[in-house]
């Protein structure tokens, strides 16, 4: 038995023979239906393209005003840096590191890392150097990237504020709500061990 | 789909000798500490690594008491400070007929982190005992609460966002509260003790028992 053929089931453990699948159709596990490949013509391309968009997003998401709220002729605006900045005074210090790193500077590092992993596979060339590493840490981070969960706590927060002053909407939200729409088409468009699999046959090669 | 009197026998990566990896799937050597394709550290399915999980748990429950007990927003409003804690926020929303609203921080905040503490404890509990829920249920159960736990989340980001938005001096001024922190480390100790709980140790206890009752 050559275990280069054999694939483990991630979830559940069974051996499945690494046959080639065609693309748009899914292979599952026999026993516990967790996807093993999923190959679509372009996935490697559309990944790629979204991700470097989300990157955008989020430069612009973390620059621009993102809310100004009026009230008895006061009017206060904030970026999402000082939403970030929040907990900063007192003993709330590490929250708000916790918030930037959740917000920001993790989806921005995922969403890089993918970037660096897949537009290689994308042009047909050969892996980056270190890109194993590179992906395996875009999936790691990916339950810690939480822009798009932010987005949601922005409209709760619109809520709540509503009664009390009136809110402009800045440039960032716009930018936090087309990111929401992208993580979600990308973590739809990625299959796991699909780019495993790219990526081991394009480093063989 | 599945014939309990005559259950398919599958082979595991582990009765074949081999380590398979939980990231990319391949199958490695028995024996190999990191995955010869992706570089991940692999670990047997052994049911000692629910020590973690049960750690971590432990851990989001006592960080959940705090969340509860102290203010999560301090609302300054001409002078006058009231507190709101976790449950304050959602009855407030509520009384002001935010319905739609009330209901997600209700189930974000309050459903989600109990509905969480309490199917980690079964999974982790039914690796060893006979559970009454099927391994796929319980599979499906894992799976829901990986995907569900992060977007406990919210109810901190309104904070911050509240607090570092309403500042308009004397006439509204928003502070976070403690419980901030600790909602946000009770949902981050609950993920980790998601991301602990091996997913493999569903279908080992139940060949397991399969072999005790032929």
């Amino acid at each position: 038995m050559d275990s280069e053929q054999l694939i483990a089931c991630p979830t559940c453990d069974v051996l499945h023979r690494d046959q080639d699948v065609p693309a748009h159709s899914v292979a599952r596990c026999a026993r516990c239906g967790t996807v093993l490949a999923a190959p679509k013509s372009g996935a490697m391309t559309r990944i790629a393209m979204l991700s470097l968009t989300a990157l955008i997003l989020l430069a612009a998401a973390a620059v621009f005003p993102f809310l100004e709220l009026k009230a008895q002729g006061l009017s206060h605006q904030a970026s999402v840096l000082d939403a970030v900045l929040a907990f900063s005074q007192g003993p709330m210090a590490p929250l708000s590191l916790a918030t930037g790193l959740l917000i920001v500077l993790l989806p921005a590092a995922r969403y890089g890392a993918l970037v660096y992993t897949l537009a290689p596979m994308a042009l047909g060339w050969h892996p980056a150097p270190r890109a194993a590493a590179a992906y395996r840490w875009a999936e790691r981070l990916k339950p810690w990237a939480m822009a798009e969960i932010f987005i949601i706590g922005v409209a709760v927060a619109l809520v709540k504020v509503s009664g009390l002053a009136k809110v402009g909407l800045g440039p960032a939200f716009w930018a936090f709500a087309a990111l929401l729409v992208v993580t979600i088409l990308t973590d739809n468009a990625i299959c796991r061990l699909t780019v495993w699999k790219t990526l081991r046959t394009r480093s063989a090669s | 789909m599945e014939n309990p009197q005559n259950p398919q026998r599958f082979l595991t990566a582990a009765a074949a000798g081999l380590a398979g990896c939980r990231a990319c799937g391949t199958a490695n050597p028995g024996g190999t500490r990191i995955c010869a394709c992706c570089g991940s550290p692999l670990q047997a399915a052994a049911p000692g690594s629910l020590q973690r999980v049960w750690a971590w748990l432990a851990a989001g429950m006592i960080a959940y008491v705090p969340a509860n007990l102290y203010p999560m927003l301090r609302t300054t409003t001409f002078g006058r400070t009231s507190e709101n804690t976790l449950i304050g926020g959602i009855a407030e929303l509520f009384s002001h007929g935010s319905y739609g609203v009330a209901l997600i921080v209700f189930l974000a905040s309050i459903m989600i982190p109990v509905a969480k503490f309490l199917a980690i404890g079964y999974l982790a509990v039914s690796v060893r005992r006979p559970a009454a829920l099927g391994s796929h249920g319980r599979l499906m159960l894992y799976e829901v609460v990986e995907f569900i736990g992060r977007w406990s989340m919210i109810d901190v980001f309104v904070v911050a966002i509240l607090t570092a938005l309403v500042q308009l001096d004397f006439a509204a001024a928003v502070a976070p509260g403690l419980a901030a922190v600790s909602f946000a480390m009770s949902v981050a100790f609950t993920m980790l003790a998601a991301q602990s709980f091996d997913p493999r140790l569903i279908w080992t206890a139940d060949s397991e028992n399969l072999d005790e009752h032929p």
